[in-house]
């Protein structure tokens, strides 16, 4: 579904991504796990474009993306859903508006199918009583899970999540892990930068450990909690642990 | 000091500077439109990633802004008639107010537009949305509220400023101030209503700022 190859992204001096090599099969979930500042958010944003790779290549459904002049980059990213962390939703549109927005100006469904996908979603997410309401008047949880449903509408082929918990007081981070737990069960493709080990355990079907803009070991959860071989990896995880 | 209050003289022109500053309010209103007609193309400019776009309207606010309106005024009134023929100075004052305000305008909106949180556009792009969709409907329409009360101090400064158009014998408050202070050689009178006519029309959009801004903090 995606495959990146020798992925380098540069801010100025700084060599964030130092040459990723890997494959996200379709209805696959992985975690990506590793310290702060390794990379983990710039390589999933340059899996949408969001940040412009400086070498390597990036192809998506068998096309490659990092060509730029024959790809339509807002094309791509319809088909590919993203949460952040900060859930991002729009305030000045209510939840209904934030969800039916993106399916009407750049899908161009008519304003009955866009609302009725929205409801299905909602309903999905369990927010149906929410849709008139504005982000600012829901709690954080509630937030993100409309902003997962926004990126749903779109029906894209995969979702991009980055720490889509780590903004949450800890109460509510089950509220949105078990939102995107029942999707991994539909068999939607996910990559999930996360610090939540016990979901990654839980959910994913392999784990990259970043560090220093590499990916330095990957493996299934078990083998790579359990029995991690790079000592690097080790380090990080008896902190975490 | 055996100067006498008389402010009959007010009452009795009253009438007049009335006229003139109404004229000083339709000039500034007519202004500040077009100033917002103009500043919001050019505010998006300004934050535009195209080079010649961010180019061409920042040499516009800048040359707006750093030079003196006086002289921006002389240029249109006497200069652009060396290609265009004679301007009216009606024509003149509307153009040389609005291009003004719409470099201060643009100045507005482009700190508006920067001052949204970068995870908007970035939201809006990761759904697949154009840069222009992305402008249109997530971001411009957060920057209405913001830009509310900077506006109001830009229609509060331009109507004080626009006096200046009586240079070029334009009849608004401040020339007929002085036409009737130079008749009636009552000039502390005179220019006393006249300084509280431009109170009254800049009082009540002080308060309306005033309140904008209140409800901005509670947000
Ligand atoms: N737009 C940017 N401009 C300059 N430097 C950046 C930019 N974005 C990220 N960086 C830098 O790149 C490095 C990697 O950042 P990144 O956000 O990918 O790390 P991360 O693994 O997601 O960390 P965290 O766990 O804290 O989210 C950091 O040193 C960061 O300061
Ligand atoms: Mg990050």
């Amino acid at each position: 579904m995606i495959k990146v190859v020798d992925l380098q992204k540069r801010f100025g001096p700084l060599h964030v991504l130092k040459g990723i090599t890997n494959e996200i099969r379709e209805g696959e979930v992985v975690c990506v796990i590793g310290p702060s500042g390794s990379g983990k958010s710039t390589f999933l944003r340059c899996l949408n474009l969001l940040e412009v790779p400086n070498g390597g290549r990036i192809y998506f459904a068998g096309k490659e993306i990092t060509d730029f002049k024959n790809v339509d980059i807002n094309q791509v990213r319809a088909e590919m859903g993203m949460v952040f962390q900060r859930f991002n939703l729009f305030p000045h549109k209510n939840v209904l508006e934030n969800i039916c927005l993106a399916p009407l100006k750049v899908r161009k469904y008519s304003r009955e199918e866009a609302e009725a996908k929205a409801y299905d979603l909602l309903q999905k997410v369990g927010l149906k009583e929410k849709a008139l309401a504005f982000p600012d008047n829901l709690s954080g949880g509630q937030q993100q899970r409309v902003a997962i449903a926004r990126a749903l509408a779109m029906q894209p082929k995969v979702m991009l999540f980055d720490e889509p918990t780590s903004a949450l007081d800890p109460e509510m981070i089950k509220e949105v892990l078990d939102v995107i737990k029942e999707l991994a069960q539909e068999g939607m493709t996910m990559v999930v930068v996360t610090h939540e080990m016990g979901f990654a355990r839980e959910v994913a079907d392999r784990v990259l450990f970043m560090d220093d803009g590499l990916i330095v070991e990957e493996d299934t959860p078990d083998n790579l909690f359990n029995a991690p071989q790079n000592e690097r990896t080790q380090s990080f995880l008896s902190k975490v642990l | 000091m055996d100067y006498i209050w008389d402010f009959n003289v007010v009452v009795r022109f009253f009438p007049v500077l009335l006229e003139g500053a109404v004229l000083t309010l339709e000039l500034t209103c007519i202004a500040v439109g077009m100033g917002i007609l103009i500043g919001t193309f050019v505010g998006i400019g300004r934050v535009s990633k195209n080079k010649l776009i961010f180019s061409l309207s920042s040499i516009y606010v800048n040359f707006i802004r750093g030079t003196p309106m006086l002289v921006q005024l002389y240029l249109v009134y006497f200069g652009l008639p060396a290609y265009f023929g004679p301007i009216p100075p009606l024509m003149a004052a509307i153009i040389t107010l609005s291009v003004n305000s719409g470099a201060y305008v643009a100045e507005i909106v482009r700190a508006g537009i920067q001052s949204i949180d970068r995870g908007q556009l970035e939201a809006a792009r990761s759904l697949g949305m154009t840069y222009s969709q992305a402008m249109r409907h997530v971001l411009i329409p957060q920057t209405f509220k913001r830009i509310i009360p900077p506006l109001g101090n830009e229609f509060i400064a331009l109507l004080k400023d626009s006096s200046i158009v009586s240079v070029i014998a334009l009849e608004e408050l401040v020339r007929k101030g002085s036409m009737i202070a130079g008749r009636t050689f009552r000039s502390f009178e005179i220019w006393t209503a006249v300084a509280l006519l431009f109170l009254f029309m800049t009082l009540p959009i002080t308060q309306l700022v005033n309140y904008a801004e209140r409800r901005l903090k509670q947000e």
